[in-house]
């Protein structure tokens, strides 16, 4: 009894520093929609659209840096060679830009006067610029979330037993199977983690979608505009109280099922 | 099934210059079981790698199963069990899981795979763990998973490497006896890896000793017992006494108390099975004698020592 009332006491500064700066304002948050704010994103198909995009772009965003780091981090986590801490240090360069850099370079590589857009006019072809469309949108996510995600990987890759990869290849693995049968399985812990926190990242994003002024409407841009150009307090409490919760309900069921996978 | 393996001028050097084995060549012939027998750092896991396809020896080696020049098949495709030290089973499946995996992997039928399961476990003494998770097994149970799952694909050799290394002593007594019936049964060629001279003895067909990246000696176990082709080897598979340019084990000498006797009992030691006594003479000369635990001399005794004669 007197050990349970210790614990209860000793947690007690933790849950009234959660309570005071976590729960109460999430709670306003949820307060200030009011009926008329949540009534008014749940008529309006636009603000449901925009919600829709916006996990999209999350999913899709994290379906591509997984695939990138795992590939890399797993190349960089078994070869050693001369700069390959340059090369390490290079990629994780981005995890210090502000959202908004990273928009500024898909422009310089993407936009009206970008590289691309150069190269392909110097090449006699058609002016290409894609840096305001989705694939614009997707490739500044993906190259913000690449770093933490690599990182994760190659540690999980590191502490990885290369004898198990050794005995499915003695046992007559293809590369790709040991892939799926041992490495993969492997690093489902890691690439589980690192893909939740790339899909929150990625849902709440908005630096970057601000810089390249998407044509992508994603929440983030249209919880912003709602609240500093409309001065609709209410619509865009609502829409960002919907946004956490739905970002919430994907990682739950994305945890559930590569929880149920592993187990 | 099983095969011949010829190695010629197989040497290994890492890329940090370390020669991990000078060029050699080796044969071994098919079902038989050999021993690599060595401290540790002299080489023996580079060389099981090798045979295995895990690394490629430098240019001019070659590594022939029945003649034919495997060296630069992947191991994949050599058709090699292993057996490693740490076991290195797959956690993310179960016991019948990891044992079928290398025949799902070569796509045989689900029903012949869960047949050669079933006779896989029955022949290790697993058939009440086929549904298990591999961590909730103790380390010899583990151990078998793993030969289990090396020989259920009826692979062309064995490679075993300190299988025994991480049990206690009583296990790898059990599990030794489990492995040498196992590998007489099924008569398929194997390389065992240890530093523990007793099992290799015990496992053995011939054992090659090795030193340093070399082969110190190849042959049975009573080759090297008792004729050793150098003071390493000798070493290395026993206790010796050197007597003039003689080696000789302390169980091949006896001692007679004698008040004229030219050595003088330092110490005896209680062993178990036989009282281990040292001794020296007037010179400081040092001998070892093992004699059973009946009428050990007390220290300070003078004695005699004499060759045994033939038992
Ligand atoms: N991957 C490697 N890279 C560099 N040196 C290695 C590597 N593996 C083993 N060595 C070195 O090669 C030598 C032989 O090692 P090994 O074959 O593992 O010996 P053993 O199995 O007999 O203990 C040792 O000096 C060891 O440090
Ligand atoms: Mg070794």
């Amino acid at each position: 009894m007197s050990d349970r009332l210790r614990a209860a006491l000793l947690i007690a500064p933790a849950l009234a520093v959660f309570g005071a700066f976590f729960l109460i304002p999430l709670g306003q948050l949820a307060v200030a929609g009011g009926a008329g704010g949540y009534t008014t994103i749940l008529t309006e198909p636009r603000y449901l659209r925009s919600l829709g995009v916006t996990l999209l772009v999350a999913a899709l965003t994290t379906a591509i840096t997984l695939g990138i780091a795992t590939a890399v981090g797993l190349f960089l986590a078994r070869n050693r060679f001369p700069g390959r801490g340059t090369l390490l240090a290079l990629l994780t360069l981005p995890l210090a830009f502000p959202g908004v850099v990273v928009g500024y370079l898909v422009i310089m590589l993407a936009g009206r006067q970008g590289l691309v857009s150069e190269i392909s006019m110097a090449l006699g072809g058609e002016r290409i610029v894609f840096a305001y469309s989705l694939a614009g949108l997707l490739l500044g996510y993906v190259y913000f979330s690449i770093p933490r995600t690599l990182l994760t990987v190659i540690a999980a890759a590191e502490k990885l037993d290369p004898r198990l990869e050794e005995a499915a290849r003695s046992l007559g693995a293809s590369p790709l199977g040991v892939l799926r049968d041992v490495l993969l399985p492997g690093l489902s812990p890691a690439l589980t983690a690192a893909g939740a926190i790339c899909f929150a990242t990625a849902t709440g994003a908005f630096g970057t979608a601000f810089a390249l002024a998407s044509r992508i409407d994603v929440l983030p841009m249209v919880i912003y505009t709602e609240f500093t150009l409309q001065a609709n307090l209410a619509v865009a409490a609502a829409l960002s109280f919907l946004l956490g919760l739905a970002t919430w309900a994907v990682l739950a069921l994305a945890r559930g099922a590569s929880g149920g996978a592993a187990g | 099934m099983s095969v011949a393996i010829k190695l010629r001028g197989c040497g290994k050097t890492w890329p940090g210059g370390t020669v991990a084995l000078h060029p050699l060549d080796l044969d071994i012939a098919a079902g038989e079981t050999l021993v690599l027998l060595g401290p540790s750092g002299c080489g023996k896991t580079t060389l099981l790698r090798l045979i295995a396809g895990l690394e490629l020896p430098d240019a001019g080696g070659q590594v022939l199963f029945d003649g034919e020049d495997v060296t630069r098949l992947p191991i994949e495709r050599r058709n090699v069990g292993m057996v490693f030290q740490s076991y290195a089973l797959f956690p993310n499946m179960d016991v019948a899981g990891n044992i079928g995996y290398g025949l799902r992997v070569r796509g045989i039928p689900r029903a012949e795979v869960a047949r050669r399961v079933d006779e896989m476990l029955e022949m290790t003494r697993l058939t009440e763990f086929a549904r298990r998770r591999v961590d909730a097994l103790s380390g010899g149970q583990r151990q078998r998973v793993a030969l289990a799952r090396a020989i259920a694909p009826r692979p062309r050799v064995l490679l075993l490497d300190e299988p025994l290394s991480a049990l206690d002593a009583r296990l790898r007594e059990e599990l030794r006896q489990e492995i040498d019936a196992l590998l007489r049964s099924l008569g398929i060629t194997a390389i065992y890896v240890t530093h523990d001279q007793a099992e290799a003895m015990a496992l053995s067909d011939r054992i090659c000793a090795m030193e340093r990246g070399r082969i110190a000696q190849i042959g049975t176990g009573r080759d090297l017992y008792h004729r050793p082709a150098n003071d390493f080897v000798a070493g290395f598979v026993g206790d010796t006494n050197r007597l003039g340019e003689e080696l000789v084990r302390p169980e091949q000498l006896a001692l007679h108390p004698s008040a004229e006797g030219e050595w003088t009992v330092q110490r005896a030691t209680f062993l178990g099975p036989f009282v281990r006594v040292k001794l020296r003479d007037a010179a400081g000369r040092e001998l070892m004698v093992d004699m059973p635990d009946l009428a050990t001399p007390a220290p300070g005794a003078r004695v005699e020592v004499r060759r045994r004669g033939p038992a």
